[in-house]
């Protein structure tokens, strides 16, 4: 039990958590890919104090916690799951209540917005929504309109920004000076936070490992502790200057600028962060079970039941998957479209349909990890302990969850977090086709397909595509050079494994 | 006296691993003269392979480094030769085999090109393909104008190696290093290829380094000896001082570990404990730990080289001047003579009576798959096994015995005969009944890595067919047999919540054998369990198997293609060639008076030690060309084409079974 | 060798009947014809009567699998199944849903569709291998490292952004091509030499890294040893026993992707207006004509079929250890 401190720690926090968010005047909304996303993270929870106990699983994850690489990334990454964690707790907030019904009624009126954790932190940023298109940091309109002066006379102008900037009384002459200021306090905040945070955190560092305080702070900056610490502070500290930043300068001002219809471009690109992890992990999930239940099988079993497997994934195999995609997703839009009357809210229907598209995508991506699956059962079943388990005696189902599922679990991992950084990029591109996720919903995807027509304009509108895809950049590549050293670890033929 | 060919001063060299430093090559010295076979002996891992990739300088960098040392062929250092000069070195005075001819062709290149390439560089490219079929012809591959085209997958090991010869004289070297160029070789392929080695350093000149693990390969082959352990040359001597009388105590040890006749009811002596590892530093002699005469100063101080009166040394202390004294004047006995009983012969009921066993896998083929033919793997085999006996399947590999050991496991189906076990007859079960007797029989396999789950704990490796067939009581029963199980198999009871990898070779197969005892086997099939251990480590599970046999009364099915194994081990013998068993008996009827030519010409090409000088000169060639293919045998006698006795009716009919004494039965015609 | 490829094409058989019975149950059991017209015609004031029209045009009113009304053979012959869905096993695609002939404008639009595929492919595979090459000569150095790092970053790129990125600087900043378009014969080359790049680009991580993991694992065997040990030059071990080799992986690799190159890239053609297939199917998804993304998804399974068939076959060319039989 003492392993699995942690876990119950875990579970109680989320126990209260939850509890917390039941008692507030609010009515919790549970989303589908919500629910998904809860039992993901208690099955990842219990997954990883399951390794922790065992010294041979441990091994290989304490082999990529080694690669400085690897845990910049990580950390990256974490930073990414937090902000989707905060916006997969959905609710609706109480509308407030009418004058003339109190004392009458004492029903709570919830709104039909839905709204999460995320929505409530970044609230400054959600709510100062300007007219139309600014650039980052900008204090005026990114286009000339028609405005009436104080005098009455009708002028051509860039307008001010009802929000960004809205501090400055000049803008012309304060602006340069307001900004400098600003950075340089970000910077410092940044700076205290990170001094105070990395002295704390080396503190308990140091007195767990026994050492001097001051020893261990010089093996951190030779890089020289067992975990690359060095790495992890310095990527601590990129992200304390990312959000000091964005405290400084992203609240009185439009950091990334405003799009189309004068939402802001940060907001925007911090909420299409959910979209993306829901997508990369959902999918998998879906299929995790059809490809490892069918593969091992076909393996396992040969003859007809291999048959009919393989002809099932050659089958879904061999429709252009893009198409299958698409025929999928009219399909449910069709259905949508039919019956509208089945959602209570925009977001309820939007997540139906990213839910069908998690589906969908789980349906068409698994068929490569089924067969590979197979292949290796082939390779395991003729191993010489699996014929001392039959000669055992032992049944088909014992075999496979003890023998062959176990030493196939490093395949599942390492196809998994492949396909996360994949599935992330494969958004964007079925948003721009029209297959994507729900034109309502915020992700990369949409942003993108709507900024590109801004291309043409001139002067071009160039940041909310780039905000996009530099946000969507910095998560596929954390995935992937984290993948790779999952895979460096994992993968018996790379010869640094445990085998 | 000459120069010599190669001289190797102090040479060193390092691997980088996660485990740390690993010094696989730690300080080696030694010299080989023109003309001269070397043999370089030592167990797996000792570091004799790196020795020679460090000779030519194909260690794989980065991880790993010569870090010391010089490397002299006629006198021009090659460690500091610049790399393009050293390619000069490498093919044309240096060329070198490897253990696995499977892997080591290019498996898309044509013969032709692979020797070619290596006789490219000298000649025009008219010669060339003059030049190779000389080299395959010389080598002894029938048909070169023919295999000129063909690619490796479509040659048996035995023609592959003669191949990678081919490509090592084509540079015709003064030096040719053979690493363990026999191991992966059945014994009649390897006598053919060790003849061919000497018949070609007759008439080439060439100076040969032998990298082995076999003594019998050392005795039929080589002029000097050098004693590998743990990086270091132990011992040093011409061959005949080394086999009348070693010095070391780790190559006394060696020569007591061999199972034969002569020890058959005496223990084995074993070198307990196994090589310690390289990246360990070393304040003591490194076989201190294994060594039963070390005295204080072996853990204290490394031993240095005593040169030996005429050539050649030793490193061990005592031998030692100064320290010979401290050690006690009886040497201590190095066979431990303890008898275990021979079972008594009479009123053993037999255990297992397989009749008429046979496994075909079919061949199809064809736009409807049909049956074209079959793979007679097994092919008609009867035998029987009494209580308590040991019954020896022999065979070269792809005869068939380890799919005869899976089909009365039922493992394979079979697809014709019946396996009557103490009155079941398996074949006719279903498999839930069959699952109830699967306590009966249990098997051990040949490959200690792959034969437990390497995410399972030792506990609960041994447990699963106590808890599978319900035997052992509950649990804190079980936890308590387990114990006692690995005690039984001569291991800590500590060990229990440790993983497989942890341990080694032979403690893996006292696992296994453990695993087989849980389950209360009255049979336990062998299939080569100590084929892929060494001769130290076999020992020791030889000895456990025999104790176990006394102990329980357990039969086994020992399968093995050693010779060595069954003279010491078994009770009856049976010699299997192509699916079929040709001669079947007791050990001795078997052994020391072979019938069936096949078996003559097997027990014909295991190497022997010689303890003398003479008598390493005779043929070891015992029988030509290779097994055929199981899918198309030769008609009549499958062992016809090879049999220097083959009378016309061998090509016709298949000979039967003829009963000579009592028990002997041969399937030949030589006898009717 | 010929009775093998004969029953690898009837085993594809029932590999295109379940392609298409899937199709079909996706079309026309999930949403009935009705909904499909309903949505076609827009949500509001749709009378039953324009349903009834929408569907007879499109010959959508029939049964689905037995038309009780019609005599003999014509009984099934008559549906919907069979028109829509059999007619595929003969490739008579039918008409979109704006009545042009779908099988004409697939042979219309399959050569822009190649022109802009092979180019990609070929001068891709070209340049992927050759740079995969260079990082595993300098395998465990600087550059290797380098490369495989670079090959990482290339790869978490979305391809929007190359496309966009490429039409953004070579064609509105330095204008040497035009942004979009497509003329026929020569001229097409102007249009065609950004996307080609593009796609080439697009590629160059996830390629490079793959096939350096190849050449690497082909590298620590032990027949590249023993060509060492005859003296080789490294550069002729690479070059001679490695890439003979590690060509096996990834041509077998590559070559299922060669008759799916007919089925054009979706994004790339759409982008740069090319008329080819990528951009037809991605109309006909806007524009959702299921006739023509029926007529894609047999087409596509058709071919990757295919792909399969010559991915066997080319294992014995390069293979010299394989034999089909």
């Amino acid at each position: 039990m003492i392993q699995h401190r942690g876990l119950w720690i875990f579970i109680v926090l989320l126990a209260v958590a939850a509890g917390v968010l039941f008692t507030m005047p609010v009515k919790p909304v549970v989303l589908w890919t919500d629910a998904l996303v809860y039992v993901l993270v208690v099955t990842l929870a219990a997954f990883f104090s399951y390794v922790r106990s065992k010294p041979h699983l441990l091994a290989p994850w304490q082999q990529v916690l080694r690669r400085p690489l690897a845990v910049a990334a990580l950390v990256v990454l974490s930073a990414y799951v937090v902000v989707g964690l905060l916006d997969s707790v959905h609710f609706r907030p109480p509308l407030p209540q009418q004058g003339e019904y109190k004392g009458e009624d004492k029903t709570v009126h919830y709104s039909v917005e839905v709204l999460s954790l995320l929505d409530i932190v970044l609230t400054p940023l959600r709510n100062t929504v300007e007219r139309s298109y600014s650039s980052p940091l900008a204090t005026h309109l990114y286009s000339k309109e028609l405005q009436q002066q104080a005098d009455g006379s009708r002028v051509r102008d860039y307008a001010r920004l009802k929000y960004g900037g809205a501090h400055l009384v000049n803008p012309q002459a304060d602006y340069a000076a307001d900004i400098a200021q600003r950075s340089v306090n970000a910077l410092l905040q940044a700076a205290v936070a990170w001094a105070v945070l990395v002295l704390l955190w080396s503190v308990f560092l140091a007195r767990r490992a026994r050492k001097k305080l001051a020893d261990f702070l010089r093996d951190v900056a030779r890089g020289k502790t067992a975990l690359p610490w060095r790495v992890i502070f310095v990527c601590v500290g990129a992200l304390l200057l990312m959000i000091t930043v964005i405290i400084e300068l992203g609240l009185p001002y439009h950091l990334l600028g405003t799009d189309k219809v004068g939402n802001d471009v940060l907001y925007l690109s911090l909420k299409s962060i959910r979209t993306g992890l829901v997508i990369g992990t959902l999918t998998t999930l879906v299929m995790l079970p059809f490809a490892v239940l069918l593969g091992i099988m076909a393996g396992h079993y040969r003859g007809w039941i291999d048959d009919v497997i393989q002809y099932i994934y050659t089958t879904l195999n061999s429709i252009p998957g893009v198409l299958l995609i698409a025929a999928a997703i009219l399909s449910v839009d069709l259905y949508i479209a039919n019956n509208p009357g089945l959602f209570e809210t925009v977001v309820e229907r939007a997540d139906l349909r990213l839910l069908f598209l998690c589906l969908i995508l789980g349906i068409t991506s698994w068929t490569g990890l089924c067969r590979l699956l197979r292949g290796e059962t082939l390779k395991l079943r003729e191993l010489d302990y699996i014929q001392a388990a039959t000669a055992f005696g032992m049944s088909n189902n014992k075999i496979i969850t003890r023998h062959i599922l176990p030493n196939v679990m490093h395949i599942v991992l390492i196809a998994v977090v492949l396909d996360f950084s994949g599935l992330v990029l494969a958004e964007a591109v079925l948003s721009y086709i029209g297959v994507g996720v729900d034109p309502s919903m915020i992700s990369w995807g949409n942003m993108i397909n709507s900024a590109r027509l801004e291309m043409a304009r001139e002067p071009v509108v160039w940041w909310s595509l780039l905000a996009a895809l530099g946000f969507m950049f910095f998560l596929v590549l954390a995935a992937n050079l984290f993948s790779d050293a999952v895979r460096d670890a994992f993968d018996p033929r790379t010869g640094r494994g445990i085998h | 006296m000459t120069s010599p060919l190669l001289q190797i001063e102090s040479l060193q060299t390092c691997f980088a691993t996660v485990g740390g430093t690993v010094r696989a090559v730690d300080g080696i010295s030694l010299e080989i003269q023109k003309g001269q076979t070397f043999a370089l002996l030592g167990e797996s891992g000792c570091g004799k392979s790196m020795t020679a990739l460090s000779i030519m300088r194909l260690v794989p960098e980065p991880a790993g480094r010569i870090t010391e040392g010089s490397v002299r062929l006629n006198g021009d250092d090659l460690l500091q030769l610049p790399e393009v000069a050293m390619r000069h070195v490498r093919g044309k005075r240096i060329a070198m085999i490897f253990q696995e001819p499977m892997t080591s062709l290019n498996p898309v290149l044509t013969i032709g090109d692979q020797i070619g390439e290596s006789v490219r560089q000298q000649r025009g490219a008219q010669a060339v393909r003059a030049r190779v079929l000389e080299l395959l012809e010389a080598v002894g591959i029938p048909d070169p104008a023919q295999r000129y085209h063909e690619y490796p997958h479509q040659l048996s090991g035995g023609m592959k190696q003669r191949v990678m010869i081919a490509i090592a004289l084509a540079g015709e070297p003064d030096l040719l290093i053979a690493d363990e160029p026999t191991t992966a070789l059945d014994v009649t392929i390897q006598a053919q290829v060790l003849d061919l080695m000497r018949q070609l350093q007759k008439k080439t000149g060439m100076a040969i380094l032998l990298i082995t693990h076999d003594l019998g390969v050392v005795s039929e082959m080589a002029d000097r000896v050098a004693v590998m352990y743990a990086g270091q040359i132990v011992e040093e001597a011409d061959r005949a001082t080394f086999f009348a009388k070693p010095q070391h105590p780790y190559s006394k040890k060696l020569f007591a570990s061999l199972p034969d006749i002569k020890k058959r009811g005496q223990r084995l002596a074993i070198i307990p404990g196994h090589v310690p590892s390289l990246a360990s530093e070393f304040s003591g002699c490194r076989f201190v730990d294994r060594c039963d005469d070390a005295i204080a100063v072996c853990r204290s101080q490394s031993p240095k080289w005593i040169a030996a009166a005429t050539s050649g040394g030793v490193r061990c202390f005592k031998l030692d001047a100064a320290y010979r004294e401290q050690f006690p004047i009886v040497e201590k006995q190095v066979t431990i003579p303890e008898h275990t009983v021979e079972p008594s012969t009479q009123g053993n009921k037999t255990l297992l009576t397989v009749t008429g066993l046979k496994v075909h896998f079919p061949i199809y083929k064809g736009l409807l798959r049909r049956v074209v033919n079959h793979v007679k793997a097994v092919d008609d085999i009867s035998l029987s096994i009494p209580e308590g006996h040991t019954l020896a399947l022999v065979g070269e590999s792809g005869c068939g015995k380890t799919t005869a050991g899976k089909s009365i496991l039922q493992l394979v189906k079979p697809t014709a005969g019946t396996v009557k076990f103490s009155g079941a007859e398996f074949t006719a079960l279903s498999s839930a009944q069959l699952r109830r007797h699967r306590s009966d029989i249990q098997i051990i396999f040949q490959d200690p890595f792959s034969s437990m789950n390497p995410r399972m704990m030792v506990v609960d490796i041994i447990e699963e067919g106590m808890i599978t067939q319900g035997i052992g009581g509950n649990a804190p029963a079980r936890a308590m047999r387990v114990d006692r199980l690995l005690e039984q198999v001569g291991l800590s009871p500590d060990i229990k919540r440790r993983y497989p990898h942890e341990f080694s070779g032979g403690q893996r197969q006292r696992i296994c054998i453990a695993r087989a005892l849980a389950v209360e086997p009255k049979l336990i099939i062998c299939d080569e369990p100590t084929s892929a251990l060494d001769v130290s480590v076999q020992a020791q599970i030889l000895n456990l198997l025999k104790d176990l046999q006394d102990e329980l009364g357990l039969a086994y099915l020992f399968i093995t293609h050693d010779l060595s194994v069954v003279e010491y081990l078994a009770h009856e013998v049976a010699v299997m060639y192509l699916g079929r068993i040709v001669e079947q008996g007791t050990v001795q009827e078997v052994m020391e008076n072979p019938l069936h030519p096949y078996t003559k010409a097997l027990l014909a090409a295991v190497p022997v030690i010689e303890k003398s000088a003479e008598g390493v000169e005779r043929s070891i060639i015992s029988v030509q060309g290779e097994m055929p293919s199981p899918i198309n045998p030769p008609s009549g006698c499958h062992f016809h084409p090879r049999c220097i006795q083959a009378m016309p009716e061998c090509k016709t009919s298949y000979p039967a079974a003829h009963i000579n004494g009592e028990t002997h039965m041969t399937k030949c015609f030589l006898y009717e | 060798m010929l009775a093998y490829i004969v029953r690898r094409i009837l085993y594809a058989l029932p590999i295109l009947i379940g392609v298409n019975l899937l199709t079909f149950w996706l079309f026309f059991i999930v949403n009935s014809p009705d909904e499909m017209a309903r949505m076609q015609l827009g949500q509001k004031r749709v009378t039953p009567e324009a349903i009834e029209k929408w569907k007879q045009e499109r010959g959508y009113d029939k049964a689905l699998f037995y038309n009780t009304q019609a005599e003999g053979g014509a009984a099934f012959t008559n549906t919907i199944f069979f028109e829509k869905s059999v007619r595929l096993f003969v490739f008579d695609f039918g008409s979109a849903d704006d009545g042009r002939d779908i099988g004409y404008d697939i042979r219309q639009r399959m050569m822009p569709s190649l022109a802009l595929a092979i180019p990609v492919f070929t001068v891709g595979l070209l340049v992927y291998i050759t740079f995969a090459l260079i990082i595993a000569f300098f395998r465990a150095t600087y550059v290797d490292y380098l490369g495989v790092v670079l090959a990482v970053a290339l790869m978490s790129i979305s391809t929007l952004f190359y496309i966009i990125g490429g039409q953004f600087v070579v064609s509105k900043l330095l204008h040497l091509v035009p942004i979009s378009g497509y003329d026929g014969g020569l001229a097409a080359i102007k249009f065609l030499v950004l996307p080609v790049l593009v796609g080439i680009i697009g590629g160059v991580g996830a390629s490079t890294r793959f096939y350096r993991t190849i050449f690497l694992e082909e590298m620590s065997k032990d027949y590249v040893r023993t060509a060492r040990a005859k003296g080789m030059a490294e550069r002729v071990v690479l070059f001679k026993h490695v890439l003979k080799n590690a060509m096996i992986p990834i041509l077998t690799g590559v070559v299922i992707a060669i008759p799916l190159l007919f089925m054009g890239s979706l994004i790339t053609e759409s982008f740069f207006g090319i008329p080819g297939l990528g951009s037809y199917t991605i109309d006909a998804i806007r524009a959702q004509d299921f006739g023509i993304v029926r007529s894609m998804v047999f087409l596509g399974s058709v071919l990757y079929i295919l792909g399969l068939l010559l991915t066997d076959l080319s294992y014995t060319l390069v293979d010299p250890r394989v034999r089909l039989s």
